[in-house]
């Protein structure tokens, strides 16, 4: 298929950037890159100078590694070049790539490639999606055990459980008339019963949701405050701190402030939406809005106002740096306390996602499911008439069986593709 | 057009294409074996019954027959709600011949007596037949030869050729169809033995009364054709567990002389006895063969021990102490042709002209092969009519016989259709007949009373969604409930016509009206949230594979999988989905190859 390029690694700044190509003639391209150099051979790395093809300008030394097909992830040749992850040399090597006759893939497109191929059946394909953009360990934890199968041996399991009692119900309703089969209520309630239970082992799988959902889309903190109460500093300093900052990124609307923090393994997004005011512009006042409603609903607040729960100024009043009485004492602007305060996020941040089991319902489209299974499951332990009973198991199992891929490959297919965020 | 074999599928079959207008010989050994009923002299049952309404609904024969030849109505599984009640009657075994005799008869039949020894095949395309009395050319044949092909019948040590007692088996049919190479396998089915009625001791055994209000089969039945009679019961006592243990060396299955495989669902007695041992006993069932025949059908004592075991091990049974078998049972191993190698209307792939209907394509059962009679008689004579799984128990028979095969005879059940509430026996005219006007193969008495019934039904429901009364007007809801329409206030427990009719006046509507019409509302819920369960189904049976696809060079599909759909070689993605063991990769992988396939072509 034609070639395509994509950077697969997150965004630049930072510290490697590997852009992917995918198709015919990669080799080709990749060859034109580095000039007389020799292009690595299948499955091995090496370093090598890539050149601008207009004027042989050096865009970067960078290490480039080889898959012919079949054997790479899409089942086609596949070059991947890992750069400085520089915003600049990122986009000139991908400028360079265009140039040579390669177009900037699509959403999903190496999934859909290699899923194509035959390179990965459907939770895989789910969980790499989710892995390839996974910008920390926790997110990485997470699409791994998916695609070890954690959810997949659960939802068989259930579903084992979900025939064993339809067959006891639907032996009540084929072979009535058959005396070996007890005629009577017995088998009805042992199976609410049962039915009961694997509705609370549902319940108790999609209790961890909410957790799956913090460790895909990050915690969101906000700082709040007056006017000069020091925020943007704060910001600043806190920028200053290799280690907590991943990333800062210009926001929606032109002065909100993003910056990502990697909080022991857990991935957080710091708002700063001091510098909105209000507009006339119809399209960013719609940004400001959003903006304003996602900073609200922010898991924590950094309140820098007065009796908030971070005070400022300690360099002015002098003040001990540090933790007590429910705040966190800093200096935005000597970056006394920051250490303190990074600790106390670390610390709110591991509460909210605990180390350890990983959850197990990731994706919205998996939450999805198992509470449609989960609620049939209910609906069948409720019901008196043994008919409608199994008919709310049939529909339990049909939903435990799109979790497992086992119907319906068309909508599982139109969910996955515009889920994917690979390549971009 | 030829019809081979006048039994359950080969009448129908018959009758459906005459229906259709088409020239139909009907082949068969002998007049005299016409509509008979080899096995118990019963029809219908759970998912039976609904099989049996079915072909009443395309205007069928079997019905009729059945409440012609009707001696005990009972309604099945009557307290478990309507998607799963199954009508059966046990019917005089003459009198059902008879009325077979009749409408084939009235329905311009041609019937040969001759044995029908090869297919005629020209260019590819069956074209007739060779008989003992000759070719009989014709553009199609319905080969419906039950367990005739190469069939063996065991008792004990004891092996005769044939597929029924007293009848020779269909040999050279079966051996030319073994060298079509077409794929086949090896099945068995038994019979108890059968006991003479006279010497049984009534009055020691529990009774089974029919039902008061007989539920007939036909929509056009109104009235009982017979006096009618009651059934008994008794059990397997440990004596007679005993005598089988004692004996079972000498059963063919144990001894490994039946290759064929048997049915789970209907085991002999010796299964029962070693498969389950801890049972204190196995109920029978005493079936009257007539009412001017004081032969006995003793269901649940199928047998294939030598006749001396036989006898005493019905005598070990209470009631049976002193009764004399009147025929030994035994077990009959049989040819049949692998359902895979047919389309949806059972027309072979590999041959066409050629359709295979009955226990040839690996079920077991009256109403099973009539209802593959009707589908492969009407598709015969030039109609287009695949029945699907989301209209009727038919559609979901022929689904899963040409997509999974059979590993045991096929048997319908009430939880082989995943639209079970659904496709009712009491809504099969309204599913169904309509299609049959459309089709052409529905006379004018049944039309007219389709037609009114339909008409009633709609109006009643109108009727019902359109009257409003507050929960207050009726005994049955506790708190006002708020307003709603009494098809609503339908669906709550407890509320009946009765209720209904008190809260407001609705006009009159006779009882088999109301029944439908006051499951449909109970049911509404239930069957519209299937609804987009239906939509996706027929969407994935739209997504054509094309015929002679070869499977194991699709990427992404593993050995297994290309192996499983190969011999399935499914014609729709649908039918693939439903292949056994098949993976959401491997379906995907299908899809996938499918779409570039389309995409490549266009």
């Amino acid at each position: 298929m034609e070639p395509i390029h994509a950077l697969s690694s997150g965004l630049p700044p930072c510290g490697v950037a590997v852009i992917r190509m995918s198709g015919t003639g990669v080799f080709d391209i990749a060859q034109k890159l580095i000039g007389a150099g020799d292009l690595p051979g299948p499955r091995q790395a090496a370093l090598r100078a890539l050149l601008r093809p207009s004027d042989g300008k050096l865009l970067d030394r960078a290490l480039m590694l080889t898959f012919a097909a079949p054997a790479s992830f899409t089942g086609e040749d596949v070059v991947e070049l890992h750069c400085h992850g520089s915003v600049a040399v990122v986009a000139g090597v991908q400028a360079a790539l265009t140039s040579l006759g390669s177009r900037p893939a699509q959403a999903g497109e190496f999934t859909r490639r290699a899923f194509e191929a035959g390179r990965l059946d459907l939770t895989q394909a789910e969980a790499l999606s989710d892995l390839i953009a996974a910008e920390t360990e926790s997110q990485r934890d997470q699409a791994l055990a998916q695609a070890g199968g954690r959810l997949r041996s659960l939802a068989e399991k259930w579903r084992t459980q979900l025939i064993d009692i339809s067959a006891e119900l639907e032996s009540g309703l084929d072979f009535s008339d058959e005396a070996d089969v007890a005629e009577n209520a017995l088998a009805a309630s042992r199976s609410s019963v049962a039915l009961q239970q694997l509705a609370a082992d549902m319940t108790q799988a999609l209790a961890t949701t909410g957790m799956a959902e913090r460790i895909r889309h990050g915690l969101t903190i906000a700082i709040i405050g007056p006017p000069n109460a020091g925020k943007s500093s704060l910001l600043n300093n806190l920028i200053g701190r290799e280690a907590a900052i991943v990333t800062p990124l210009a926001g929606t609307t032109r002065d909100v402030i993003e910056v990502h923090l990697d909080l022991a393994g857990r991935a957080a997004v710091l708002l700063d939406t001091a510098g909105i005011r209000d507009t006339d512009d119809p399209v960013e006042a719609e940004g400001i809005s959003r903006a304003r409603a996602r900073a609200a609903a922010a898991d924590l607040v950094i309140d820098m106002g007065p009796g908030g729960n971070v005070v400022n100024g300690i360099d002015k009043t002098g003040e001990r740096p540090g933790r007590r009485d429910g705040r966190t004492y800093v200096s935005a602007r000597t970056g006394e306390g920051l250490a303190d305060l990074i600790q106390w996020l670390t610390d709110w941040a591991e509460e909210q996602i605990p180390s350890g089991e990983p959850p197990v319902v990731t994706t919205a489209r998996q939450k999805q499911l198992v509470e449609d299974a989960c609620i049939h499951v209910r609906e069948a332990a409720g019901h008196g008439d043994p008919v409608l009973a199994a008919e709310a198991l049939r529909s339990a199992a049909v939903a435990l069986g799109q979790l497992t891929g086992q119907i319906d490959p068309e909508t599982i297919l139109g969910a996955i593709f515009s889920r994917f965020c690979i390549g971009k | 057009m030829i019809i081979v074999g006048a039994g359950h599928a080969g009448c129908e079959a018959a009758c459906a294409a005459a229906r259709m207008g088409a020239r139909v010989a009907l082949i068969t050994f002998s007049r005299n074996n016409i509509g008979q009923m080899s096995c118990n002299p019963a029809i219908g049952g759970l998912g039976k019954g609904h099989l049996v309404r079915e072909v009443d609904a395309m205007d069928g024969i079997m019905g009729k027959a059945a409440d012609r030849a009707g001696i005990q109505f009972r309604l099945l599984n009557r307290s478990r709600g309507p998607a799963v009640q199954g009508p059966r009657a046990q019917a005089d075994r003459r009198l059902y011949a008879a009325a077979i005799h009749e409408l084939i008869g009235h329905s311009g039949v041609m019937v040969i007596a001759a044995e029908v020894t090869d297919i005629v095949v020209e260019q590819g395309q069956c074209r007739g037949v060779e008989t003992s009395i000759g070719t009989i050319r014709a553009s199609a044949v319905v080969l419906t030869s039950g367990t005739f092909l190469g069939g063996v019948m065991h008792t004990g040590e004891a092996q005769i050729a044939g597929g029924r007692v007293g009848e020779a088996g269909a040999g050279s049919l079966s051996r030319r169809l073994r060298a079509l190479d077409l794929p086949m396998g090896r099945l068995k089915t038994g019979t108890p033995p059968r006991l003479d009625g006279r010497t049984i001791d009534w009055a020691s055994l529990e009774v089974q009364p029919g039902d008061a209000e007989p539920s007939f089969f036909s929509a056009l039945t109104r009235q009982t054709s017979t006096p009618q009679v009651d059934c008994h019961i008794t059990r397997t006592t440990q004596a007679t567990h005993d005598i089988i243990r004692d004996a079972i060396h000498m059963s063919p299955m144990y001894a490994g002389r039946i290759e064929g495989v048997g049915p789970r669902y209907c085991p002999s007695v010796e299964d029962k006895v070693m498969r389950f041992g801890d049972r204190d006993g196995h109920q029978i069932f005493l079936e009257p063969e007539g009412l001017d025949d004081p032969l006995i059908y003793p269901n649940g004592i199928s047998t294939s021990l030598p006749q001396a075991v036989q006898v005493d091990l019905v005598r070990s049974i209470p009631g049976l102490e002193k009764a004399r078998i009147v025929q030994a049972g035994y077990a009959v191993e049989y040819d049949h042709v692998d359902p895979r190698a047919l389309d949806h209307s059972l027309q072979m792939k590999a041959l066409p002209g050629l359709w295979l209907a009955g226990q040839i394509n690996g079920t077991t059962g009256y109403e099973e092969a009539a209802a593959q009679g009707l589908v492969a008689g009407l598709n015969a004579a030039g109609a287009r009519w695949i029945p699907g799984r989301s209209t009727s128990y038919i559609g979901v028979m022929i689904d899963d016989l040409v997509t999974h095969g059979v590993t045991e005879p096929y048997r319908m059940f009430t939880s082989r259709a995943e639209f079970r509430l659904r496709l009712r026996a009491d809504n099969s005219d309204i599913r169904l007949t309509g299609t049959g006007l459309g089709i052409g193969c529905v006379g004018p008495d049944r039309a007219a009373h389709f037609l009114a019934r339909k008409s009633e039904i709609d109006r009643l429901t109108r009727e019902l969604q359109k009257v409003r009364v507050p929960g207050s007007t009726l005994p049955q809801i506790q708190s006002d409930g708020g307003v709603r329409s009494l098809w609503e206030w339908a669906r709550y427990p407890g509320v009946d016509w009765e209720m209904l009719t008190n809260a407001a006046p609705v006009g009159d509507a006779a009882p088999d009206i109301v029944e439908s019409v006051l499951t449909n509302a109970r049911y509404a819920v239930y069957v519209e949230r299937q609804e987009a369960d239906i939509i996706r189904l027929r969407k994935d049976e739209a997504v054509i594979v094309p015929r002679g696809t070869i499977f194991s060079g699709i990427p992404g599909l593993s050995g297994e999988m290309a192996e499983r759909l190969q011999i399935a070689a499914p014609e729709t993605l649908g039918q693939a989905s439903r292949v056994r063991g098949i993976t959401p990769a491997a379906l995907t992988a299908l899809l996938a190859w499918l779409r570039r396939q389309q995409t490549a072509a266009a």
